[in-house]
C-alpha cells in the first residue's frame, strides 16, 4: 500500500515540476506576449495543481491527516488561471502590443480600430 | 431544479421521521427513496430530472480534465521543438450560447485547451476573440470546439 502510495506522490510531483519548468522554458524561448501567455496561464495552472495533489497525497496517505485546504487550493486555482492569462492578454492587445511579425491573421485589429474611432 | 433537490430532501426528512432514528444513514436512505419517488414523478415537473444535470456537469468536469492534460502536452511539445514551428494568429469564433455564465465558462475552457486563449468577447456577446498559437485551419479549429465545449455548456444549461 505504501508503495503505491509513494509511487502516487512522486508521480504527481514530478509531472508538476516538469510542467513548470516547461512553463519557464517556454516564457524565455517564444516570441511574443501572447504566445508566452498560452505557456504561463496553462502549464503552470497543471503544474501547481499536480504538485498540490501530491502533498495532499503525502499528507493523507503517509501522514493519515486530511487536508481539505490543499483541494480548495486546487479548484481556487482552476478557476483563476484561465481568467489571469485572458486579462493579461485583453490588456495587452488593448495598449497595443504587437504581435509576432510571422502571425498569419488577426481579426480583432478592424474591431478595436472601429471602436477607437467611434470614442473620437 | 432546485426545487427539485429541495423536495428531495424534504423526503428524505420526513422518512427520518417516520422510522424515527436521526442518523446520517437514514438520510441517506431516505434520500435515494425520494430520488426515486421524484424519478417516477419527474413527467410532472416543468424542468428535467435532477440527476440528468448532475450526469452532464460530471460529464463536462472529464471532458475539461482531459483537454487540459492534452493542451499541456501539446504545448510542451511545441515549447521543447528546437525550431518552434509556430504560426500564431487571432481570429473571430461565434458562438450560440447566451447567458453571461455560459460564455464565462466556455471563454475559461477554451484558455485551457490546446493552443488557444480568449483575447476579448464583443460587445453583443456573439463573437469571441481567440488567439490561437499554431494557426492552420479556422474552420477546423472552430468545429473541435463547437462540437465539444459548446455542445457540452448546451447539455447543462438545457432545461
Amino acid at each position: 500500500m505504501t508503495v503505491i502510495a509513494n509511487i502516487l506522490i512522486v508521480a504527481t510531483i514530478s509531472f508538476g515540476t516538469i510542467f513548470v519548468l516547461v512553463t519557464a522554458i517556454g516564457l524565455i524561448r517564444l516570441p511574443d506576449a501572447y504566445s508566452r501567455a498560452h505557456a504561463a496561464s496553462k502549464s503552470a495552472t497543471l503544474g501547481v495543481m499536480s504538485i498540490l495533489l501530491g502533498v495532499f497525497f503525502h499528507f493523507w496517505l503517509n501522514e493519515g491527516y486530511f487536508n481539505s485546504r490543499i483541494l480548495l487550493g486546487i479548484v481556487f486555482l482552476f478557476v483563476t488561471g484561465p481568467v489571469g492569462g485572458h486579462m493579461m492578454g485583453r490588456a495587452a492587445y488593448l495598449s497595443g502590443v504587437k504581435m509576432w511579425d510571422k502571425s498569419v491573421r488577426d481579426d480583432l485589429a478592424e474591431v478595436v480600430k472601429k471602436k477607437r474611432e467611434q470614442k473620437k | 431544479m432546485a426545487f427539485q433537490i429541495l423536495l428531495n430532501v424534504i423526503i428524505a426528512v420526513t422518512w427520518m421521521f417516520l422510522s424515527v432514528s436521526f442518523q446520517p444513514t437514514t438520510f441517506i436512505i431516505g434520500y435515494l427513496l425520494g430520488l426515486f419517488m421524484l424519478f417516477l414523478l419527474r413527467k410532472s415537473f416543468s424542468t428535467r430530472f435532477y440527476l440528468g444535470l448532475v450526469w452532464a456537469v460530471i460529464k463536462l468536469l472529464i471532458l475539461f480534465l482531459k483537454e487540459l492534460t492534452l493542451s499541456n502536452i501539446s504545448v510542451l511539445l511545441l515549447i521543447v521543438k528546437p525550431k518552434m514551428p509556430i504560426r500564431p494568429a487571432i481570429f473571430a469564433m461565434p458562438t450560440v450560447l447566451e447567458k453571461d455564465w455560459e460564455i464565462t465558462l466556455l471563454s475559461s475552457l477554451i484558455t485551457l485547451t490546446p493552443g488557444t486563449i480568449v483575447l476579448d468577447i464583443s460587445d453583443d456577446n456573439k463573437t469571441l476573440y481567440i488567439h490561437s498559437i499554431d494557426f492552420d485551419n479556422v474552420d477546423e479549429a472552430i468545429n473541435s470546439i463547437r462540437d465539444t465545449f459548446e455542445k457540452a455548456i448546451l447539455e447543462v444549461s438545457r432545461s
